[in-house]
């Protein structure tokens, strides 16, 4: 492949994959407000377009026509730079995902002066044989947009909601990244397309790791800060956290941070326990291209609508009931599961 | 080509991150100026082909330690730093110091050193050949320095906690305090 249609192929990719993740992240907004509305017995956005489908269209509308406030009191540099901080941390990690098979293209020409080249890629922007450890880098480094948010505001609500979330966050970093260990034993290998090609004929993670499936999903559910871990912005309390201060399109993009990590997370649990894009194939050439990104994408859609389902189930917890099951329940658990899938992988050998 | 020019860059970046950490008045601009280092570091283990150790740079140190220097900053409230005009003995010593030593490392790199030029992304860096290395070769120093670690974390609590502490959380301090609590709200 010719460095032009590698960078041609790439920027398509990218500007597919973002286009795509953009607008699942408007689109789990809406689903979020629609599900709790009917969680609730009430409607939810109905105004806007057919079942308020057109909702987030009209938001962003509304987000960047808002008049932009910055307080005199903010550290300035840092205020501005704390969004931007967690939105392109929680963009770019979706690089690294796959979500299919392969497609091949063979050469074909349009009319006499276009040629294109054969072209055989993979559904991914790039496969790296450590894409595990590229999300993790990447989720790890978003910290940094909520706690530098909640310094620079300068204002006490900003600054707790900040502070717990890095709190928070540390503590809940390091149950994620046990839980995954186990599936990497199982599996051995650090890519996530490799780890899915390895769970074929339903041989799915979650029945070899039940126990690694469930600290992830817990501990992934505090590191983006979703109920029942939503401390940083407890409303109740800390009227919005780390985003106080926050106006128009600043504000919208703490929340696109927000929901672009909810799709890595639900993501990241389609990849690692539930099979990836694998399912039942059939039909057409084409159709067996498309099948397997529908089946990833339903189980991620699963993921997402679980997250809005325990938001609206699940009450808050305290403060130190999220340390403790953080360090003395959850870590332990992981720490357990590792040893015992490690002695279970040795004795097999 | 292009390795070369990006290896170059970010060495560069590395560089003007540490002198923007030493600086910078404020702590959590020095903070934030580590960062950049212990990044940039990270894209030049990459272009070396040593992706996992990158990886691990991100995770760990821009990941994860960072994040705790930041936390402390940041609960500490910490402001400005005065500036100072440093000591005397620094100026003596120091400047003459750093430059003998730059130009004893740069002389022997270019005139002493009889390995290779390695090129760019040409060591072996996968997980695999670093963990065959580390549980292989290297397995007792690994270990040791894993006691070692140990040792400073325990250290770290016994530091931390105040003397007869230990010996005092067994006097259930928490039933104690709750009648009290439970008798204010009964007076509300």
């Amino acid at each position: 492949m010719s460095i032009t249609t590698f960078l041609i192929i790439s920027i398509i990719k990218s500007a597919a994959v973002v286009g795509v993740l953009l607008t699942a992240v408007a689109y789990s907004v809406w689903l979020e407000r629609k599900v709790s509305a009917h969680i609730q017995n009430r409607w939810g956005p109905t105004r806007v377009g057919p079942f308020g489908l057109l909702q987030p269209l009209a938001d962003g509308v509304k987000f960047i026509f808002k008049e932009d406030l910055t307080q005199p009191h903010v550290y300035k540099p840092l205020y501005i730079a704390a969004p931007i901080i967690a939105v392109v941390f929680a963009i770019s990690s979706i690089a690294v995902v796959p979500f299919g098979n392969s497609v091949y293209i063979p050469e074909t020409h349009i009319g006499s002066w276009l040629t294109i080249p054969e072209i055989y890629t993979p559904f991914q922007i790039t496969d790296l044989n450590i894409g595990l450890l590229v999300i993790l880098g990447i989720t790890s480094m978003g910290v940094y947009g909520v706690a530098l948010a909640g310094w620079s505001s300068n204002s006490k609500y900003s600054l707790l909601g900040g502070l717990r979330a890095s709190a928070q966050m540390i503590s809940y970093e390091v149950s994620l990244g046990l839980s995954l260990v186990g599936v990497i034993i199982v599996t051995g290998s650090l890519s996530l397309r490799e780890i899915v090609e390895a769970q074929h004929h339903m041989h799915w993670n979650i029945f070899l790791q039940p126990i690694a499936f469930f600290t992830y999903l817990i501990s992934a559910y505090a590191e983006t800060n979703r109920t029942p871990f939503d401390l940083p912005e407890a409303e109740s309390e800390l009227v919005a956290g780390y985003h106080t201060e926050y106006s128009a399109m600043k504000f919208a993009m703490f929340f696109m941070a927000e929901y672009a990590n909810m799709v890595t997370v639900a993501c990241l649990a389609t990849l690692l326990f539930f099979g990836g894009w694998l399912g039942p194939v059939f039909g057409p050439p084409i159709l067996q291209l498309v099948l397997p990104i529908i089946w990833f994408c339903l189980k991620v859609f699963f993921f997402m609508f679980l997250y809005v389902w325990v938001r609206w189930t699940l009450p808050r917890f305290r403060y130190d009931q999220l340390m403790t099951f953080g360090w003395k329940f959850l870590l332990p658990v992981a720490i357990a599961n590792i040893v015992v899938t490690a002695l279970f992988v040795a004795w097999r050998a | 080509m292009l390795h070369l020019i990006l290896f170059l860059f970010f060495g560069a970046v590395c560089v003007a991150g540490a002198i923007s950490l030493l600086a910078q008045s404020h702590p959590i601009n020095s903070a934030l100026s580590l960062i950049v280092v212990m990044a940039s570091l990270a894209v030049e283990y990459l272009l070396l082909g040593a992706e996992f150790v990158a990886a691990v740079q991100v995770i760990v140190y821009a990941g994860a330690i960072m994040v705790l220097f930041i936390f402390v900053i940041m609960l500490l409230n910490a402001g400005s730093e005065d500036r100072t005009k440093g000591s005397r003995v620094a100026i003596i010593l120091g400047v003459p110091g750093v430059l003998t030593a730059a130009l004893l490392v740069g002389w022997t790199l270019v005139f002493r050193s009889h390995t290779e030029m390695v090129s760019i992304g040409a060591l072996p860096g996968g997980p695999k050949e670093i963990a065959r290395l580390l549980f292989h070769e290297f397995l007792l120093p690994f270990e040791v320095t894993s006691v070692l670690i140990l040792i400073a974390i325990m250290g770290a609590v016994v530091l931390a906690s105040k003397p007869g502490a230990v010996s005092k959380r067994h006097d259930d301090e928490m039933p104690k305090a709750m009648p009290e609590l439970v008798g204010a709200g009964k007076d509300r």
